[in-house]
Formats: structure tokens, sequence, C-alpha cells
């Protein structure tokens, strides 16, 4: 279970762009739930993310994973119990390495890197299987680049890339953005799929209301920096996303 | 250009194939311009013929050099790493630092060694030193298709991804910059030796002279892989030698030995805008 107590961010504290980012997040995520967020410009959204990824730490609160307090362990520490997906598929990939180095180096996520060779026949066969789940052909590309491949192709890749290794949580940040609707549309069926498929937990965030019901089973809103909507999926099925939108006027 | 002269390049481009390699894996490996070169090399050469003059085996000696450049390497590292130096600067400021050390280990501004034993003993400088650069190529090439060469590599394409991987960017960084450094140190206990003298200046204008036979190398080759680019590195510094060689003998140009840093200047900033030309 993910447990978010009480996290406080604060910007440029003691200046006069002090900007408080978070304000009193509590947020508990069991195991096996996936959760869309929404909300505003400068709702905290992707601070969240950060919070819960390492790369920000909290002025206040504190961030349990299973019971472990992690607050302050920084991003590489923690990447074995956190993978994710990054809104750029330009930059959230290793673009001038191959397929098969991707993959080989999400492998090791969180554990030690040692001198054994990073590429072996068996992992090639696990990573064909691994590949041919999202179904977009990738298997047969193992040796190319992925400066090759496009923006739809690199995220299906990151997804792959996710499941290589187990993780208490996957964060996705609006990793859909950058594509065109209907790529968004096939990665996101393809998230679905991969998520129920490992039974993972998952965090992601969305600026389609469309997307955030129909995608998960709970729903969280922010707004200011604070979560000020929650709803399982009993209270999502009574939405639509023109409610939902009625919301963001509060 | 006879005979002796191309050999003498040869001789000096298999040597200096070893400061391309290490300029290769800061420049190109993890992306950064590391300026400490001008001072490993010098510093290699230092230590390797202030031991010799010490008696100490020529072997182990060499090997101490190695050591010691990689040491200044992970000062660089660390004041990058630890306190967020510009990477230029901190490569500027060991460079500045070891012109002084290197004064201090050698005891005066040259060593000579002509009359001691080297590690090339009764072999040629040619045979023992395309040794050295096939043994560094096979190493390197396997430690850059290891698990934790592959990390080194990830986070200079990308550290913010190789972080959330679980890869600590700043532990590959010191590594990478101590690997560097060691190799340049090393060329330059090899230069000390088969010359016959170690001097005080003899590092100035190593990083460029690493560039252009990167560049060179990189031109003709073409290297997507690893181990393209490391023989690029040793085809390149070759054909650096044998241009200079070349140019410097033909008089009708009017060229003289003292003109090569400026020739050498002038090939690396060529070769950087050629590319941004074809682009337009």
């Amino acid at each position: 279970m993910i447990e978010l107590q009480n996290i406080h961010v604060i910007f440029n504290k003691g200046t006069r762009l002090e900007n408080h980012v978070l304000k009193g997040i509590d947020l508990k995520v069991e195991e096996g739930e996936f959760v869309t967020i929404i909300g505003g410009n400068g709702a905290g959204k992707s601070t969240l993310m950060n919070i819960l990824a390492g790369d920000i730490t909290p002025n206040k609160g504190k961030i349990n994973i299973d019971g472990n307090d992690i607050t302050k362990l920084p991003t590489y520490k923690r990447a074995n119990l956190i993978a994710r997906i990054f809104q750029d598929p330009m930059l959230g990939t290793f673009a001038d390495l191959t397929i098969e180095e991707n993959l080989s180096l999400a492998c090791r996520r969180g554990k030690s890197r040692r001198i054994n060779l990073a590429l072996n026949s068996n992992l090639r066969e696990h990573f064909k299987s691994a590949l041919a789940e999202v179904g977009i052909g990738l298997e047969r590309r193992l040796k190319d680049k992925v400066s090759l491949l496009s923006g739809g192709q690199r995220q299906a890749l990151s997804l792959v890339m996710a499941t290589m290794q187990d993780s208490k949580i996957l964060l996705l940040d609006e990793h859909t953005a950058a594509l065109d609707p209907k790529i968004a549309k096939s990665i996101l069926e393809m998230t679905a799929k991969v998520v129920k498929n490992h039974k993972l937990t998952a965090i992601m965030i969305t600026h389609s209301m469309t997307q955030a019901l129909e995608y998960g089973n709970r729903t969280i809103m922010m707004y200011h920096g604070k979560i000020n909507k929650d709803m399982n999926s009993e209270e999502r099925a009574l939405l639509s996303p023109d409610n939902l939108l009625k919301f963001f006027d509060l | 250009m006879n005979i002796l002269q191309l050999l003498g390049s040869v001789e000096i481009g298999l040597i200096y194939a070893l400061v391309a390699i290490g300029v290769y894996i800061s420049y190109r490996i993890i992306d950064f311009p590391d300026l400490t070169v001008d001072g490993t090399f010098t510093l290699g050469a230092a230590v390797a013929s202030s031991l010799i003059i010490a008696n100490i085996d020529p072997l182990i000696a060499t090997l101490m050099s190695i050591f010691a450049g990689a040491l200044a390497g992970m000062v660089t590292g660390y004041l990058n790493v630890r306190w967020k130096i510009l990477g230029l600067l901190a490569g500027i400021l060991t460079m500045t630092a070891l012109y002084s050390i290197n004064l201090r280990v050698m005891g005066k501004p040259n060593i000579t060694i002509i009359e001691d034993a080297t590690i090339f003993g009764s072999q040629s400088v040619i045979i023992v030193s395309s040794i050295v650069v096939i043994i560094f190529i096979v190493l390197l090439v396997r430690l850059f298709s290891s698990e934790f060469g592959l990390a080194v590599r990830a986070s200079g394409i990308n550290p913010k991804v190789s972080n959330s991987y679980g890869i600590n960017v700043a532990t590959m960084k010191l590594f990478a910059l101590a690997a560097s450094n060691g190799i340049v140190a090393l060329a330059g206990a090899l230069f000390a030796q088969s010359q016959g003298f170690a001097d005080i200046s003899m590092g100035a204008g190593t990083i460029i002279v690493g560039l252009a036979s990167l560049i060179i190398g990189e031109a003709l080759l073409q290297p997507k892989a690893i181990i393209t680019s490391l023989v690029a590195c040793v085809i390149g510094s070759i054909v650096y030698r044998i241009a200079i060689a070349l140019a410097l003998n033909a008089n009708s140009i009017g060229l003289q030995a003292s003109d090569l840093s400026l020739i050498t200047a002038l090939l690396v900033a060529v070769t950087m805008i050629l590319p941004k030309l074809k682009h337009r």
C-alpha cells in the first residue's frame, strides 16, 4: 500500500516567488488500484508524481510504501519500488541505445548492475515475448535504435520496460498527451491491458475527463494543491465527463 | 615523407590513440567535455618517469601512472557531481592544480629516462603499443556490453530516465572520468618512455589532439557500435599524425612544427562546423 501523509511542497520558500504547490495531501492507494488524477494547470498533479518518484522531496509529510518510509530516498534508490512512464516520448527512453539495450536496462531496475553481459539469447527471447504482448511488431526490431521509433512506439516500449521488473506502483505522467488521438487511444488500451495482466498498482495523470472516467477504478480530482474529490468506481459510474467538468468551477 | 617518418607517425599515433579513447569515454559516452586530460597526460608521464629513475620496475611505474590519472579524473568528477561545478570548469581547475602537482612529482621541469629500462624493453614501440591498444579495446568493449557498462552509457544519454531506472548517475560519471583519465595517463606514461623524457608542458593541447583524432576517425568509419568507435579512435589518431607529418614536410606550404596547434584547432573547428552547414 502507498500512503501519503500530510504532504506539503513549497517552491522558493521564503522568497517573493514562494509557491505552496501541495497543501497537505493525504492519500492511500491500495494494492491493485488504478487511480486516475485530474485537475487544472497548477493543481499539483505533476508535483505529486515527482514526490512519489523522488525527484522532489516534500517540505513536510511522509511517504510510506508497504510501511517503509521512503520520504528521503533519492530517485535511484527507490527505483526498485517505482516504475514510471514519462510524458514526453522523445525523452522517456534511451534514444541512442537499441530496443534490446533499453529493455536490458529496464530488467535491472532497482537491482545491482554487474559485469555480466547485459544481453544474451535467453533475455532476447524474454524481450520478444514481452514486446509481443503489446502487439505492434517491436519484437522484430530488437536491434533497432529507439531513435528510429515514433512517439507511440516509444511509449509502448516504455510500457513494456515498466513491466520488466516488479514494482509497487506504476506512475503514468500524462503519458499519452504528446500523441495524436488515435495513437493515444491505443496506448491507453495497451496500458489498461498491461496493468490488468500484470496486476499492477497504477496512478495516471490525465487532462481528459473521458479518459479519467474510462480507465482505472478510482478517480481523484486536485484543485490548488489539495484533493477535492476522491471517487470510487460506483461514484464514478454515475458521472459523465460533462458532470466532471463542472467540478472544475468549484 | 620517408618510411622512417611514416613509422614515427604510426608510433605516436598508436600511443595517442589511447588519448582519443579516453576523450571518447568522457566526451561521447558520458557527454562531459573534460579538460583534465591536458594535466593527466603529463601526470602519467611524470609519475612513470619519476618512478623509473627511482629504479622501480617500468611495468609497475606505468600501472601507477594509470592509477594517478584515474584519481585526477575522480577529482574533476567529484567537483562536478558533488558541488555542481560546471564540467568544463571542474576540468580546468583540476588541470591547473595538476601543473603544480606534476612539478612536485618530477621535482624539476623535465626528466630524461633515455638511458633507463622502459616498458618497451628491446621490443619495438609499435608492437608493444599495438598490444596495449588492443587489450584496452577488448576490455572496454566487454565493459560497455555489461550491465554496468550499459548503465554508464545510459547515464550519458538520458540522466533523468537513468535515475528512474535506479542508476546512480553521479557514480557512473565518476567511474567514466576515472577510466578516461587513467587511460590518458597511460598514454602519457608510454609517450615518455618511448621518447625518453617527461616534460612539464608536454600535455598542452592533449584534449584538442584527442578530439581531432576522434572526429577524424568518426568521419572515416561512421561508427555505430562501441567497437567501431574505439577502432575509429585508433585510425583517427594515426591518420591525424600522418596528416600532420605530411603538412609539415611540404616545404612549399611554409608550415613549421610550431604551427601544429593552430592547424589542429582549425581542423577540429572545421569538422564541427561542416555538419552544421550541411543541415542548412
